[in-house]
């Protein structure tokens, strides 16, 4: 008979043990490589929370003596130039977003609505949708993309360029000078812009229902009119302050954090819009939740 | 000198990082020198050698592991220690230096005039028409004048430079400190720098501190020199010994200090400088990705 020797029973179980040992090690290793990532996002996230948190308590420190300590300066010009940026620049975007959001609302809720005879109700649901949430969260995420990653990439710039070293150096306080007329210009104009879009939406939802569903114009507006509280405009217009303040933060502290040059601009401007979608959604879950229990 | 002609005084100064792998490493280990009224001290060595923490340290930008580093401008009584200092309390030291970054470090979004006057509104009350002649002065003094309203996008380097040093200047400092200025530029719009700061040193009486490698500019504007290397002071002395040891015979040198300093005055590309691994310790750093 030719060939190899029998294999001896014992060789092969200890072949088997050695394969066995080696999957269960690379097994509790990439176990332990799993359990060390999520350690290491959570302690990236309590950072991050916390550089945040603390840029908002240095900025309204400033903000309150610029406005209320004599001797220090707000920078208002500085707030202007900033809101023209922020805002302004920003009102045709948001409208042609919001009026596409009032037309794809009113079209999505028709079929159901005219199965129950309710069409004119289409005026119910465009209203609050958009006055509660769609007109201040949508303009928040365009305004996300639009000014949060611009100011992440102006300060970005600046730290690679040695500009905020600088105004140290002239012992300018960089939280007075460039964190303060953002973080003011963008809440004022993220609110302002909020009425806009509550407006511009109800109008492409009006739109819609009168030429495409056959709702009269005036039972429209008077199921508007009825649906739509006071509270419920006001409780949009606050969340958009809050969403201002976290693009305002979120964007700051990215840009001020620069290292790694041209990449790191990159990366942070990136990281500003991806913090800022998740924080808005998260806030806005929670402020939902709040209002829901508050009944407001 | 009398202690009270030192206007910058530096001792035992220890600096840190700490690279990504934990290791500690000491950037500046014990340096100690006086900076005095009226000179201008350059402050040179190797890439890597601890010259730009160095500078960071004395304008407040870093905080340091130990020693100490005192100030004594001409309202102060006695010297003050900087080390562990407020943001507030280094407001006011830093309203009494002047610096000129490598590349300027002009605010983008302002025009010239504009980055020139913004100390003076920020930190004085004086009526904007003031403020408006005391820049049309600082950038005359430049030769900037006829740039003052364009944006540093449209300047040359040289130009940021000129204009950079007429913002360190707007407060009239008692100290200004340079971060390498002829990085970047032309022999002759180099030794026009250099002929500028000269300048600048007499006519406002100001303490100079200058960070360079280039040596031609180093022995044209110095009177004292300071020569890094890994983390401590070389040699510390008038520009003369320094002239006479880049020009001695090799032979001649004694020490390996001496022969060190020889081979980094004259740019040599052999010697105890590059004998070993090449990399000082601050480079090592930087490749291994230093926090």
């Amino acid at each position: 008979m030719s060939g190899s020797a029998p294999r001896n029973p014992t060789d092969t179980q200890a072949g088997a043990g050695r394969a066995l040992g080696s999957s269960l090690r690379s097994a509790v290793a990439a176990v332990g490589d799993y359990a060390g990532s999520l350690l290491k996002s959570a302690r990236d996230l309590v950072r991050f929370v916390g550089g945040v948190s603390h840029l908002l308590g240095e900025t309204c420190t400033w903000c309150f003596r610029g406005l209320f300590v004599p001797g220090y300066k707000l920078g208002r010009r500085s707030v202007v130039e900033q809101a023209v940026r922020v805002g302004v620049q920003a009102i045709p975007i948001v409208m042609i977003v919001q009026i596409f959001i009032g037309v794809i609302l009113a079209l999505q809720m028709a079929p159901t609505l005219e199965r129950y005879g309710q069409m004119e109700r289409v005026a119910d649901v465009v209203g609050i949708a958009i006055f509660r949430e769609l007109g201040p969260l949508i303009t928040a995420i365009v305004l996300s993309g639009f000014a949060g990653a611009s100011i992440a990439a102006e300060l970005g710039a600046m730290v690679e360029s040695e500009e905020i070293k600088a105004l140290r150096a002239h012992a300018l306080n960089p939280i007075q000078f460039l964190v303060v007329p953002r973080f003011l210009a963008t809440i004022v104009m993220l609110t302002g812009l909020a009425v806009i879009a509550d407006v511009i939406g109800a109008f492409g939802g009006f739109i819609t229902s009168v030429m495409v569903l056959g709702v009269s114009p005036s039972a429209y507006l008077s199921a508007t009119q009825d649906a739509v509280a006071m509270k419920d405009f006001i409780t949009g217009l606050f969340k958009a302050g809050v969403f201002g303040v976290l693009i305002s933060m979120i964007a700051c502290y990215e840009g001020l954090n620069v290292t790694g040059g041209a990449v790191g601009v990159g990366r942070a401007t990136t990281a500003t819009v991806v913090k800022s979608i998740v924080a808005l959604i998260a806030t806005d879950a929670v402020f939902t939740a709040v209002f829901f229990v508050l009944e407001l | 000198m009398s202690q009270d002609d030192v206007v910058i005084s530096i001792r035992n100064l220890v600096k840190a990082f700490q690279s990504t792998d934990g290791t500690v490493v000491r950037v500046l280990d014990g340096v100690t020198f006086d900076i005095n009224r009226g000179e201008t001290v350059v402050i040179m060595g190797g890439s890597g050698c601890g010259k730009s923490t160095l500078l960071n340290c004395l304008i407040g930008e870093y905080d340091i592991e130990e020693g100490e580093i005192s100030y004594r401008t001409k309202e102060m009584d006695a010297p003050v220690d900087i080390a562990g200092m407020s943001e507030r309390q280094l407001n006011a030291i830093r309203k009494r230096i002047g610096i000129l970054f490598q590349s300027g470090a002009l605010f983008n979004s302002l025009s010239v005039s504009e980055n020139v006057a913004l100390p003076l509104q920020e930190h004085s009350y004086v009526d904007a028409s003031i403020i408006d002649i005391v820049v049309t002065m600082k950038l005359q003094q430049v030769k900037m004048l006829e740039h003052r309203d364009k944006r540093p996008g449209q300047l040359s380097g040289g130009q940021k430079k000129r204009a950079g040093l007429a913002r360190a200047t707007a407060l009239d400092p008692e100290v200004l400190f340079y971060d390498e200025p002829s990085a970047g530029l032309d022999p002759v719009t180099s030794t026009a720098i250099d002929e500028l700061m000269m300048d600048l040193s007499k006519k406002l009486a100001v303490t100079s501190v200058v960070v360079t490698h280039e040596m031609d500019s180093a022995f044209r504007i110095a009177d004292r020199m300071v020569m890094l290397e890994r983390g401590r002071v070389l040699k510390l002395g008038r520009r003369e010994e320094f002239e006479a040891l880049r020009d001695a015979k090799q032979d001649t040198l004694l020490s390996d200090d001496e022969r060190l300093i020889h081979q980094f005055l004259n740019g040599a590309g052999e010697g105890p400088l590059t004998d070993a691994d090449g990399m000082s310790e601050f480079e090592k750093l930087i490749v291994s990705g230093a926090s």
